[in-house]
């Protein structure tokens, strides 16, 4: 028996409803990839850097790692594996897998999602705003070329 | 062969589960009853580690197991090494070389911040890393030498002492008459050129998680590594189990780079935790970690000199050339003589001498990382040629296209080997076709006439230009098997492992089209030691050429089999048979057509019969090359400084380049794009940084500047294409071309912008500070 | 890495907060938007016996203006106050979009931020040059403690350790102000190397009234009173400008780190003070916008 600080937390994720019990000193991050078995969301840096982790909160964008689990009592997350709908994958997906905006995959759900928020909020962004909006999303394989003509592309419509 | 999918932009057939978030990568395998590891990692750059006590460490709650050396002697064997010159480089150069044993746990000394010292295993990676705290060391710090040229001289501090100095890899190497070209040539430019320690960074970091199975002695483990058939060697020799008793499979890989293609204590020490512990062991990788043990790389000293006669003909070079490699010599001459073997580049320069000193110090070890050597070298020579057309007053255009290799002179021979030993010579190629191109695309003519005008009003950009020609594919082999199930569906198994280049489309196109399959028949599988027994591994842009050629000739050999059995079941010749689209026919006749699954089905004995022929539709190959095979390209960069500040900003970034015959074009184009992003990133950003006592200072992400999506442009890319003759293919490698020539470019563009102000760029990154202090000196 | 053990509190008012911090002091960290306290736990840099998350704490998040102040609740996020402050208060706008990115922002507060005092944060610069203070409550009750007696060193105020801030208070400029706010970081997003705020008045076309603050620049955030001073009743001119520029770095004493050395910011914060003095005078010029 381990002698840690535990608390129980209610969320919603992707819609679904969960309840954990779960150590007080446990991040989000690792809350969704080890209890709830959501391995989309990706650990790079745990310093709020790299954005691998980036989740939306109540809709928006945040930094699983910089939050901790019992935080989220109570609330509504969406994680990368909720972007599709079943067999049909998001806009934003099509639109990086018809553009090529993604070669090794880590950074990907992390600027799946942090896109998605950008589109609701401005569903024609110039170049320079998308850049912008995904400048806290580090990736090192793709120069970001590909990934802003994915987003430029699912904006279109 | 039909070409059917070779040269088509497929869209890439693994992506689905990388957008869903349902990849695997090596954190996201969970066995039951696994357990965590964590390590106590050196503090000091050099100390000599007296006793670690672990019992405060083993009480705290949910550890299981405590390791230094001393618990596992037994099984601490020393590290991988590699690099030893082959047979025909060593008759050509005389290397001297040395390499220290490095174990996978510290023995009586730490020579590097990040050295591992214990292991510590426990029920979550949290309670581990308490434990790891807990873990007390007596250490006696030691003399730190952390500068790469005051480690070569005598009195430095001495990394292994048993050397008597901290020369890893000594060299000298000279071709033609360098003495008579200095003597004879009208002007001699001389500069001396830093490039700074940068690495990897993949997104995701190393890791490893392993599984023992008492019942029939066999470990199994996932590792986010580039070279699973090396990772299996290295457990076999340690762990003292034959190969097939080992199964290291490579996961989906959040990036590679080279960094995951390097030998790490961590692989051995996973899985004798696992073996030890008879559960599974995981370890991932931590950021902070990463930065500290995970390998670093380039970090030369190059002190150049041009020969030339005053119309800008390059007569001679001299280099002498310094590495730092970290504590420990891993991988022997591959960056030493990778960095002489491309220092001359596109450039027609018959003669040259250069002095090589490799270096070890009280840092990190290096590895070879996108280029390897190559970034490096063509940020001396491009630099060394801008400086040079400065000085003779000609535009920095002008001076390439008078000492450029032309299209009728290959294939030209540098009379020197390459890294693999066999004779250098570039095979096909056109360098001024590909500066002409990268020229026309980047509008230098409408930028060098608009700059005037600008710098006038006080608005200074530049525009540069570096060309590079890459040795890639380099051998000895790449292996591939090529099965057949009973639906007529493929499996291609191979030792390339991918970290994002899209395998499992390229190669299946390659292996389509050998076989006359539709192009969703054939499932690839990289990097799994159980799928194919002998196999290297994904670096030095080799595996298109190298994986692909193996999977094109096990292919072929399988459709032959095909064929024959096809043609017994049609009763026809088999020269009258084909097979397309997934289907046997006799040639001209349509209707006689049958899908592969009846010939498969065919083939399989019943109780009546035997088969039609033998239902054997499994090959394997392991295509040698016979020497690296020649792609090259230009870059141009244009920027904009503002003197106020320092601050760069990159306006436009073209690349022009040649990497033979093309399985897939946008993978192609992504490849470029990832490189140069790292390019620029060595260009501006990037720089791991050591304090005069050996501590990395650089401990984190917001120190280590990764370039951001604001920080690049649009990358223009022009394919142009001149087949390899060394390879079925016609391919040529170019993983690594986009990373060789921005540092060099921006460089270029940089000086350029700021010509007004005198000022010469002889270190990278180019921060604003550095920028502003080169301003500020020369204004004054 | 992961965070060392801690205990874990997540109390519903402000009474409970004062009572966790009264009884551990030092040993307590309060935990609101996380963006800097969490990288230092999962660093292990920071080690709190207890973490006092103020997030269930209701009616700390809000955002009013009276009278000319703009009161700011202790969880008010940085973004939340973005978008508040983009048609009403644009200058304190420019500065939050410089603040990391939009994660950063939809979890971190305004308040944190300050409290944090990192020398080459931002907002402890605005609170500065929007004469702004902060309202800490304890166990003794509430005090107020302006932005000029705040910034004691790199990472630290002068709040106790038994103290937590309820409340931020920026003064609110004429919408005909001008203002500006230029850094230098080495990429969009970064902590700046330097960086400097300015929010200028015009009166007849004389300088009615100035504040220039810079951060990056020294252990703290600081007003450049010496060229506040210069510029105060004289109409705007180039020579002016530069001399102001100047003044403000002539007692600078910056740090010098693995980004850029002091001489470096020293250089860099004079010639970011002469642009945003001109910005800002242009803008009080156009009336403001």
């Amino acid at each position: 028996m381990i002698h840690e600080p535990i608390r129980t937390v209610r969320l919603h994720v992707n819609g679904a409803k969960h309840e954990r019990s779960v150590e007080v000193r446990k991040s989000l991050a690792d809350f969704l990839r080890d209890d709830l078995d959501l391995t989309g969301t990706h650990v790079g840096c745990e310093h709020g850097v790299c954005g691998a982790c980036t989740v939306l909160l109540e809709g928006e964008p945040v930094r699983s790692c910089l939050l901790l689990a019992v935080q989220a009592d109570g609330a509504s997350l969406t994680t990368v594996e909720g972007l599709a709908d079943g067999e049909r994958l998001h806009p934003l997906q099509q639109a990086f897998w018809d553009h090529h905006g993604l070669q090794c995959g880590f950074c990907t759900p992390g600027i799946l999602l942090t896109a998605k928020a950008l589109l609701e909020e401005n569903p024609h962004p110039s170049e320079e705003e998308i850049r912008e909006a995904i400048s806290g999303n580090l990736c090192r394989c793709t120069g970001y070329h590909f990934i802003v003509e994915a987003i430029r592309a699912a904006a279109r419509p | 062969m039909g070409a059917k999918y070779f040269g088509a932009a497929v869209k890439r057939r693994e992506d689905p589960r990388f957008l869903r978030g349902e990849a695997r990568y090596v954190d996201d395998v969970k066995l039951p009853a696994m357990l965590h590891a964590a390590f106590l990692r050196s503090p000091h750059a050099h100390a000599r580690l007296g006793a670690v006590r672990t019992e405060a460490a083993a009480r705290v709650p949910g550890v299981v197991a405590v390791y230094s050396f001393g618990d596992l002697e037994r099984w601490m064997k020393p590290l991988p090494l590699f690099g030893a010159p082959p047979p025909g480089l060593a008759a050509a150069v005389k290397f001297e070389i040395r390499q220290a044993q490095q174990f996978p746990l510290c023995r009586e000394r730490a020579r590097y911040v990040g050295e591992i010292v214990a292991m510590v295993v426990a029920d979550t990676r949290a309670r581990a890393e308490d434990a790891v705290e807990r873990i007390e060391v007596d250490w006696e710090p030691l003399p730190v030498c952390v500068d790469l040229v005051s480690a070569a001289e005598a009195g430095a501090p001495l990394v292994h002492e048993e050397w008597g100095t901290n020369l890893a890899v000594g060299f000298r190497h000279a071709v033609g008459d360098v003495a008579t070209a200095f003597a004879a040539a009208d002007t001699v430019m001389g500069e001396t050129f830093h490039i700074q320690r940068y690495v990897g960074m993949p997104i995701e970091g190393r890791g490893a998680v392993a599984v023992w199975d008492r019942r029939d002695g066999t470990l199994t483990t996932w590792n986010s590594t580039q070279v699973s058939h090396f990772v299996q060697q290295g457990l076999s020799a340690a762990l003292e189990l034959p190969p097939h008793k080992i199964r290291v499979i490579a996961p989906d890989l959040g990036g590679g780079f080279g960094t995951k293609a390097s030998g790490y204590a961590e692989d051995v020490l996973v899985p004798l935790a696992a073996i030890r512990l008879n559960r599974p062991v995981k370890w991932t990788e931590d950021r902070r970690e990463h930065m500290m043990s995970a390998a670093h790389a380039r970090h030369q000293v190059h002190a150049i000199e041009l020969a030339a006669r005053r119309d800008g003909t390059i007569l001679a070079l001299r280099d002498r050339i310094w590495l730092d490699l970290g504590a420990y010599n891993v991988w022997g001459i591959v960056l030493p003589y990778n960095t002489v073997a491309h220092l001359l580049g596109p450039h027609r320069i018959p003669s040259m001498a250069v002095e090589f000193q490799a270096v070890v110090t009280h840092k990190t070890p290096n590895a070879p990382y996108r280029g390897a050597g190559r970034p490096e070298t063509v940020f001396a020579m491009d630099r060394a040629v801008d400086r040079l057309a400065r000085q003779l007053a000609i535009d920095p255009v002008e001076i390439r296209r008078k000492n450029y290799i032309r299209a009728d002179e290959m294939p030209y021979d540098l009379r020197m080997p390459y890294r693999d030993g066999n004779p250098l010579v570039y095979d096909t190629g056109d360098f001024p076709a590909v500066l002409e191109s990268a020229l026309r695309a980047s509008g230098y003519e409408e930028f060098r006439r608009a700059q005037a005008g600008l710098r006038a009003r006080g608005v200074y950009r530049g525009i540069g230009i570096s060309g590079y020609v890459e040795g890639t594919a380099i051998g000895p082999f790449e292996g591939a098997t090529v099965k057949v199930d009973l639906a007529g569906h493929v499996i291609v198994a191979t030792g390339a492992v991918s970290s994002g280049q899209g395998h499992e489309t390229s190669f299946a196109q390659v292996a389509a089209d050998a076989l006359g399959v539709p192009l969703d028949w054939v499932t690839v599988i990289g990097g799994d030691t159980a799928a194919v027994p002998f196999g290297v591994g994904t670096f030095a842009s080799r595996s298109a050429v190298t994986a692909g050629s193996s999977i094109h000739d096990a292919a072929t050999q399988v459709k032959e089999k095909l064929v024959k059995a096809a043609a017994n079941l049609l009763e026809a010749a088999p020269a009258d048979v084909d097979i397309e689209d997934g289907q046997a026919l006799v040639r001209g006749a349509p209707a006689s057509a049958v899908p592969l699954a009846r010939v498969v089905q065919a083939c399989i004995p019943t109780f009546a019969r035997p088969g039609v022929a033998s239902p054997d539709f499994e090959a394997s190959a392991y295509h040698h090359v016979p020497t690296v095979t020649y792609a090259s390209a230009v870059h141009v960069a244009q920027v904009e400084v503002d003197v106020g500040t320092g601050h760069v900003k990159l306006l436009r970034y073209v690349v022009s380049h040649d990497c033979g015959k093309v399985i897939n074009p946008i993978i192609v184009e992504g490849q470029v794009h990832g490189g140069v992003a790292q390019g620029v990133g060595g260009a501006m950003f990037e720089e791991m940084v050591y304090d005069d006592e050996g501590q990395l200072l650089t401990g984190t992400l917001m120190d280590y500047l990764v370039p951001t999506a604001t920080d690049l442009p649009r990358i223009e890319t022009v394919h142009l294409e001149y087949p390899s003759p060394r390879n079925p293919l016609g391919a040529k490698g170019l993983g690594e071309g986009g990373a060789i020539s921005p540092p060099a470019a921006i460089a270029n563009a940089v000086e350029d912008a700021l010509a007004p102000f005198g000022v010469t760029i002889r270190e990278t990154p180019e921060s604003p500070a550095r920028l502003l202090a080169l301003i500020e000196a020369g204004t004054t | 890495m992961k965070p060392a053990p801690f205990a874990y509190v997540d109390p519903r008012s402000i009474d409970e907060v004062v009572e966790h911090l009264a009884r551990h002091g030092e040993d307590a960290k309060i935990l609101a938007g996380g963006q800097s306290l969490m990288p230092m736990l999962n660093l292990r840099l920071a080690r709190p016996s207890v973490i006092v998350d103020l997030n269930r704490v209701g009616g700390l998040d809000s955002i009013t203006e009276r009278d000319g102040v703009l009161f700011v609740g202790a969880l008010a996020r940085q973004r939340a106050v973005e978008r508040w402050a983009t048609p009403r208060l644009p200058l304190l706008a420019a500065a939050l979009r410089l603040v990391g990115h939009t994660a950063i922002r939809n979890r971190g507060t305004v308040a944190g931020s300050i409290v944090h005092a990192d020398p080459a944060a931002e907002l402890p610069a605005l609170l500065l040059c929007l004469d702004g203070a902060v309202v800490a409550r304890s166990r003794a009750g509430e005090r107020q403690i302006i932005a000029r007696d705040l910034f004691h060193g790199p990472l630290m105020t002068s709040l106790r350790a038994d103290e937590g801030v309820v409340e931020t208070r920026w003064t609110l400029p004429p919408t005909a102000a001008g203002w500006s706010v230029r850094e230098m970081a080495r990429r969009h997003g970064d902590f700046a190397l330097v960086g400097v705020a300015a929010l200028v008045i015009l009166a007849r076309g004389a300088i009615a009234r100035v504040r220039i603050a810079l951060f990056g620049a020294g252990p703290v955030a600081v007003r450049a009173e010496a060229a506040e001073h210069a510029l105060a009743g004289q109409t705007p001119k180039p020579a002016l400008i530069e001399e102001a520029a100047r003044l403000a770095v002539e007692r600078l004493e910056p740090m010098s780190d693995l980004h850029a050395p002091a001489a470096y910011r020293l250089s860099v914060a004079r010639t970011l003070t002469a642009r945003a003095l001109a910005d800002a005078l242009a803008r009080a010029s156009e009336g403001g916008h």
